[in-house]
């Protein structure tokens, strides 16, 4: 080789190479470092607790060490010594961290960009992919959900008949692995549409019944049953990897999200989760579950409502459907949650708040609205022991607010911790503000 | 020259050979005989008859007509036995025996240019075709409209935006080409839709259709002055054909209005083919002055027995059912010329029992008949030859059993040109009745009823199984025995005269047995029949109509009122910040007075305590409230085309966004190019008619956009100029260029109006502002350096969000920036997009607004309002204004809207709550001082709709069980535009 050539060549690698030191250099100042395991002591004083149970501590004092809550109580009526770093809480409110469920954070980085897209596998029957090993912990749309608060979520894979398996991750994290609070919570399942839309997506034509949906049905059905035939085998034939995929849920270790709408729909599913016998079933969306929510109520199956930022399904249906549906289901005695799919929903995913402040000014106690984004999805998740609420032993995942955090103006945190880590509430977004304030020589407000 | 031949062909073997014409397979006879009905009922035309009537044929024209006219010799008379002659049918827009041309093939590549030269710019507009070009008759079809009683039909190539121009046949069956013709030039015709013989892109949507229609018409004129140096076959077609009756099909009554309008603007009265709907809209229509060609393909009942498929239909198109056959007697009442149309039809066989829908919804029969003969003859200005029945006119009649549109009556024969095309032997008979039958000596009783496999026949008691078919004046009765397990037939051969039958009836075991029956007495009705028939016999209402009549609709058009709003919190938008314990005087559609305890004379008092009340909400990005199409994406310049032409009064998500505050609204043109179309902004006056909301005087808009879109970054196939940041700036350079040139080419001789440059020269002069879809740092700067050169201002960058990085030069622009709340992460340009760009911008004083571009967020643009404090911490007061009177501002609408000031438009929002909380509902939404929205009524409106769908439900299933057709139920929605929704 000639010498000659090569250090040119060489001066040109280490061009390139500080060039992209240089560009690494602006994506890392752009991405928080996750913070480290908690070392001291915090206790925060004085703060409006907001349990995630539907409770209140007016004046509250909360003690976090080694990233569980060892103390929750009435700073008015308990004496205990203080510990660690003291902080003021006074006129603030402390909320256990806001858990977006059915999201696909981590999965699309830039909706049109195609490269960036990982949400959706091909095929109809897919219980074996899962949504947890493409999770990008470093994505810049996750980082920008801590500041208001929604500190966990769930992966949930799309498209096809069963989607695949989601799993619980914090979002504060180096790695998908050191993300994961629940690997494979459960398997998701795109129940049939009994109907179907003619025309094109750009001119709609009108909406008819599906002449496949029963066919649909069977089929989903037979899948199900050739799974449990070949997960009862002891020593199965072969190796399937769908079916042996099946296998916890059917056996009631993972959830069953089945991802309906329509109550002709949900009766059948109904039917559908008696009939084979699905232990965890959870109704993802549910529009109309509220005509059949003393089934719903009697079989124990909660309700991930859809999108409260909705319009209403038909011309005819109430103005604010949308808003109050989660009331709807709550007041008939059905265990309700809230998730937002739907166009744009990575990002829309840190509103998660307002979706439940939003139901609150629809006739919701503010607390049980709370409740709808906290406590209930941690149930529905199978992570409450350790998540979803403020309560003595559990982890410390919540954040601190200068006012109501369902409210867009309240939300202003202070402090977030996940398992006690004090995470950062910077985002390239708050840096690009900063930046640019600071060229503007204007006053930084936050 | 080709179809000339074939023509000649075809005359040329026809017995109908012309006199002059050699004749190699015959003789040469002459055959013109004269034909002579009488002893007819004669409709000459509607409500007037002529009883006992004789009628005279020669030359396929009426001789004569009238009572007591004396017979020629030599004429071959036939008694019509008293039934009824009635002029035949006019068909005014059919497309009967032309051949529809291949739809042009297509590479997947979009087309942007002609495909033609020597024509006009645009491939849809092909006013050069002629019918004829595409004639050949199909006698086969032809037949279904000379058995549904049809003598003449205009008929024309159903193709292009225009189609050039039509010819008019008659139905000659028997005939031939030279027979039918009667005039080769028939009407002049133009449509919204494009030409399937061109895949040329433009126009993309119905706006843009309009704007070609509009630019198409002032080039003609701009031609036939003989200002074009070049040929355009198309242009002078369009000008040769002017004095046709110029015919434009525009569908449902929108569309109606909107042709009509466009038809003021080139100075064409248009007769307009649509209105099936016209009912809702019936003055408006009535003040087009246009003559109508109405389709009456009224819906069937919706099947909803399945409670479960109910949901799918919406209350309007329950209503619709219900309505549509209520259209015509409307339009007569309102005193509206019109024909109808079978268009939309499934058979001409339809027509008539759609007509007597109509005439159960009280249209006279007389209305019916003058809407198949003497209005489409005068609309196509064809009097002279058809539409009555009057001596010199041609022999076009048809004859029936009876009146017209009784329920028994049949069409016997339609005669076309005098000649007679049988249709149902009138000979046959109704047995219908109780015979006295005498078999093998033995008498039964038989009653006989119906016809088909619907028929019965009764022996003394026992009823038999039958199927009863009708030849002429032979019956065959086929009947069933059941014994056990085994059936048997019995035959029934017979021939009726004079009530009685005789025959022989045929027995399973093969014997022959003649026999006679005399008829006792016709069959008597079923009581269920008399029933049906009562209920038939009140003329049908049409039921609730609301405006608009849709579901959420008003009983009355909402007015305006005086209003105290008492002891509220107020929003002023003004100097006056916040005030507490404020009341607020409406009156004659303005805020009257503000203060303390202001007296309320005869207002209506609203308590207002622990209450907000604030200005509307104005949205200056919205894409609601459009028809047929957001974007016309066909040239990289649309500033031709107007939003302002397709308002659509009637989408629900008007409503919608009343019920979220929103009062005032920009519609936008979408973003799929640099210079869009003009905007139309809008008051969300629910209920009252598209051009009632617009804004009087409105500040005239258009919209520009940068960026991925309008270099069609998504598209795999993108060819159209520009595909770069790069080529977007070269073409604002191009077309303000243009533009400069164009306005010093005004006194030039051959000067063009443009009606694309006039609307940029617009924008050069300052006349109209831009509002500018924009992201990314770059573009903004270069747009901003465009304008700047050029020696305008950008008025307002829409999303903007990257604003925040140059908002210290849009400030000094003096650029307003509307931008979304929180959005980002959608799109590549996007990635710097950070929620705290409002309140950067607003810091560097410029004018900052939010908006929805989204019909769902607009009806809470106060939540994102909001978001201005938690990100960035502009103050409540400051953060309000975002949404209310800096939009204001944007569109210059500020000095009517957009803040509580005495004299200002009464464009108020009472919230429960403070409006930027979470909580905060409107209760009352009010425009100029009309209630729009109030939340007692619209709890209201939730009881009425489930009360009205209930009762259609009833009657809907009623109908199914009465046997009438029925449809799936089908949910129609509307289209949710966004900026880059392509596609029509």
């Amino acid at each position: 080789m000639n010498a000659k050539l090569f250090t040119g060549n060489m001066k040109t690698m280490k061009n390139i190479v500080y060039i992209i030191s240089a560009l690494f250099a602006i994506t890392a100042t752009a991405q928080q470092t996750p913070a480290p395991v908690q070392q001291g002591v915090y206790t925060i004083m004085n703060a409006t607790a907001h349990i995630g149970n539907g409770e209140v501590i007016e004046n509250s004092v909360i003690v976090i060490e080694n990233g569980i809550i060892t103390a929750i109580a009435d700073a008015t009526s308990v004496k205990m010594d203080l510990k660690g770093e003291r902080i003021d809480g006074y006129g603030m409110h402390v909320y256990p961290g806001i858990i977006a469920m059915n999201s696909t954070l981590g999965l699309v980085e830039v909706d049109a960009v195609n490269a960036s897209d990982d949400e959706r596998e091909i095929g109809t029957f897919n219980p074996h992919i899962r949504s947890l090993i493409a999770y990008n912990a470093e994505s810049r749309v996750v980082e920008s959900m801590r500041p208001n608060g929604v500190l966990l979520a769930q992966i949930v894979p799309r498209g096809g008949r069963i989607s695949g398996k989601s799993s619980v991750v914090q979002l504060d994290a180096w790695n998908w692995e050191d993300a994961a609070i629940r690997t494979d919570d459960g398997v998701h399942i795109n129940w049939p549409s009994s109907f179907r839309r003619s025309g094109t997506w750009y001119e709609l034509g009108p909406i008819e019944p599906s002449k496949n949906y029963k066919e649909q049905v069977t089929e989903l059905t037979d899948f199900l049953n050739s799974a449990q035939a070949y997960n009862s085998t002891v020593t199965p034939v072969g190796l399937n990897l769908k079916y042996a995929a099946l296998q916890p849920a059917l056996n009631g270790d993972e959830n069953f999200y089945i991802h309906v709408d329509g109550e002709k729909a949900i009766r059948d599913v109904l039917k559908f989760i008696k009939a084979n016998n699905i232990k965890k079933p959870v109704i993802i969306g549910g529009r109309e579950a509220d005509k059949v929510a003393t089934e719903l109520v009697a079989m124990n199956v909660p309700v991930v409502a859809g999108r409260v930022h909705d319009l209403p399904a038909r011309e005819d249906e109430d103005v604010d459907m949308p808003y109050k549906f989660p009331k709807l289901l709550a007041d008939k005695g059905v265990m309700v949650a809230l998730e937002n799919s739907g166009s744009m929903e990575r990002h829309q995913a840190r509103n998660f708040p307002f979706y439940a402040g939003t139901v609150a000014g629809y006739g919701m106690d503010m607390e049980q609205a709370l409740m709808m984004i906290t406590l209930t999805p941690a149930k529905i998740l199978g992570i409450d022991k350790k998540y979803g609420s403020l309560e003595q032993g559990k982890s410390a995942t919540l954040f601190i607010s200068k006012g109501n955090a369902l409210d867009m103006r309240g939300n202003q945190l202070t402090r977030a911790f996940i398992d006690g880590r004090d995470i950062s509430l910077d985002s390239h977004q708050t840096e690009l503000y900063e930046r640019y304030m600071n060229k503007f020589g204007a006053e930084i407000k936050r | 020259m080709k179809r000339i031949f074939s023509l000649l062909l075809l005359v040329g073997i026809s017995v109908h050979a012309q006199e002059y014409f050699p004749n190699n397979d015959d003789i040469s006879a002459v055959s013109n005989i004269t034909r002579v009905i009488t002893n007819a009922t004669i409709v000459t035309s509607p409500g007037k008859i002529i009883s006992n009537g004789t009628i005279i044929i020669k030359n396929g024209k009426i001789e004569a007509i009238g009572n007591g006219i004396s017979i020629p010799k030599n004429a071959v008379v036939e008694d019509a036995g008293g039934n009824y002659l009635y002029p035949s049918f006019i068909e005014s827009y059919g497309d009967l025996s032309i051949k529809t041309p291949q739809r042009a093939s297509s590479n997947g590549t979009a087309q942007y240019d002609e495909g033609r030269k020597g024509y006009y710019w645009n491939d849809h507009i092909r006013a050069e075709q002629s019918a004829m070009d595409y004639f050949m008759y199909d006698t086969k079809e032809a037949k279904k409209y000379v058995d549904a009683g049809f003598g003449t039909v205009q008929t024309h190539l159903h193709d292009g935006i225009a189609r050039g121009n039509g010819m008019l046949i008659a139905l000659d069956n028997n005939g031939t080409d030279a027979d039918r013709i009667l005039k080769q030039e028939s009407g002049n015709f133009f449509s919204l839709s494009k030409s399937r013989q061109s895949n040329q892109s433009y126009p993309t949507s119905m706006m843009g259709g309009l704007a070609l229609l509009r630019q198409t018409h002032f080039d003609a004129d701009w031609y036939a002055k003989g200002h074009s140096k070049s040929k355009d076959l198309s242009l002078e077609a369009l000008n040769a054909k002017k004095n046709l009756v110029q015919i434009i099909e525009a569908g449902n009554k929108k569309n109606l209005l909107r042709v009509d309008q466009l038809g003021d603007r080139i100075g064409k009265q248009f007769v307009i083919v649509g209105g099936e709907d016209a009912y809702e809209m019936i003055a408006d229509v009535k003040a087009t002055n246009a003559a109508l060609i109405v389709p009456v393909n009224f819906p069937d009942a919706y099947d909803v027995s399945n409670p479960n498929l109910e949901w799918f239909v919406n209350l309007g198109d329950m209503r619709d059912w219900k309505q549509a056959p209520g259209n015509l007697m409307t339009l007569s009442k309102a005193g509206i010329t019109y024909a109808v149309t079978t268009k939309d039809l499934k058979s001409p066989a339809d027509l008539m029992s759609k007509l007597k829908q109509a005439i159960a919804y009280g249209l006279t029969e007389d209305q019916a008949l003058a809407a198949l003969t003497t209005t489409p003859a005068g609309i196509l200005q064809i009097t002279d030859m058809v539409g009555t029945l009057e001596k010199g006119k041609l022999a076009n009649f048809i004859m029936t059993s009876g009146k017209l549109f009784e329920d028994d009556t049949e069409i016997y024969e339609n005669w076309v040109k005098g000649s007679k095309h049988l249709i149902k032997d009138r000979s046959t008979k109704d047995i219908d009745g109780t015979y006295a039958t005498t078999i093998n000596g033995t008498t039964y009783d038989i009653s006989i009823k119906g016809k088909g496999k619907k028929s019965t026949v009764k022996i003394d008691s026992i009823t038999l199984g039958s199927i009863i078919t009708y030849d002429g004046d032979w019956i065959n009765i086929v009947t069933t025995q059941k014994e056990t397990d085994n059936k048997s037939y019995t035959r029934f051969l017979a021939t009726s005269q004079m009530n009685n039958l005789s025959g022989t009836a045929y027995l399973p075991n093969g014997q022959e047995i003649a026999f006679t029956a005399m008829k006792n007495k016709d069959a008597s009705k079923d009581e269920d029949d008399e029933e049906k028939e009562d209920d038939d016999k009140a003329v049908k209402q049409m039921g609730t109509m609301t405006y608009p009549n849709i579901g959420y609709g008003s009983i009355s058009k909402p007015t305006e009122e005086t209003i105290l709003y008492r002891n509220a919190t107020v929003w002023t938008n003004e100097q006056e910040g916040i005030l507490e314990h404020t009341d607020v005087l409406v009156k004659d559609g303005q805020i009257a007075q503000i203060g303390k305890n202001l007296s309320a004379g005869n207002a209506r008092i609203v308590d207002a305590t622990g209450k907000h009340l604030t200005s509307g909400i104005v949205d200056e990005h919205s894409h609601i409230a459009i028809d047929n199409g957001v974007n016309e994406a066909g040239h990289n310049s649309t500033a031709e085309v107007t939003i302002e032409d397709v308002v659509d009064h009637e989408d629900i998500n008007i409503y919608r966004n009343l019920a979220g505050g929103v009062t005032s609204s920009q519609l936008l043109h979408g973003s799929a190019n640099p210079i869009g179309g003009r905007s139309a902004i809008i008051k969300l006056k629910w209920g009252y008619k598209a051009e009632e909301m617009i804004y009087k005087d409105s500040p005239k808009f258009i919209k520009f956009a940068l960026g991925e879109n309008v270099k069609q970054s998504r598209s795999q196939n993108g060819v159209r100029f520009p595909q770069t940041r790069m080529g977007v700036e070269q073409v604002f350079e191009d077309y303000f260029s243009r533009a400069r040139a164009y306005a010093n080419s005004k006194n030039d001789k051959d000067f063009r109006y443009d009606e694309e440059m006039e609307v940029l020269l617009e924008i050069l002069e300052s006349e109209r502002f831009v509002s500018c879809h924009s992201y990314v740092q770059s573009e903004i700067n270069m747009l901003m350096k465009v304008a700047e050169k050029h020696g305008f201002r950008i008025n307002t960058f829409t999303h903007i969000l990257e604003g925040y990085k140059v908002a210290e030069k849009m400030a000094e622009h003096g650029a307003g920036g509307s931008t979304f709340s929180d959005w980002w992460a959608y799109k590549y340009e996007v990635n710097d997009a950070i929620p705290y760009n409002g309140a950067i911008m607003h810091s560097q004083g410029v004018l900052t607004a939010f908006n929805s571009d989204d019909a769902e967020m607009s009806r809470r643009l106060n939540q994102e309002a909001a978001k201005a404090v938690k990100y960035g911490g502009v103050s409540e007061e400051e953060a309000w204004k975002f949404v209310t009177l800096n939009p204001a501002k944007l569109l210059h609408i500020d000095d009517r809207t957009g803040s509580i000031k005495k004299g200002k438009d009464a464009d108020l929002v009472l919230w429960n709550a403070n409006p930027l909380s979470v909580t905060a509902r409107p209760e009352i939404t009010m425009i100029d001082g009309i209630v729009f929205f109030d939340l007692e009524r619209d709890l209201g409106f939730r009881e009425s709709i489930k009360e009205e769908r209930q009762q259609l439900v009833n009657e809907m299933i009623m109908a199914k069980n009465k046997g009438m057709k029925t449809q799936t139920p089908k949910k129609k929605d509307k289209t949710l535009y966004e900026c880059e929704t392509i596609h029509w």
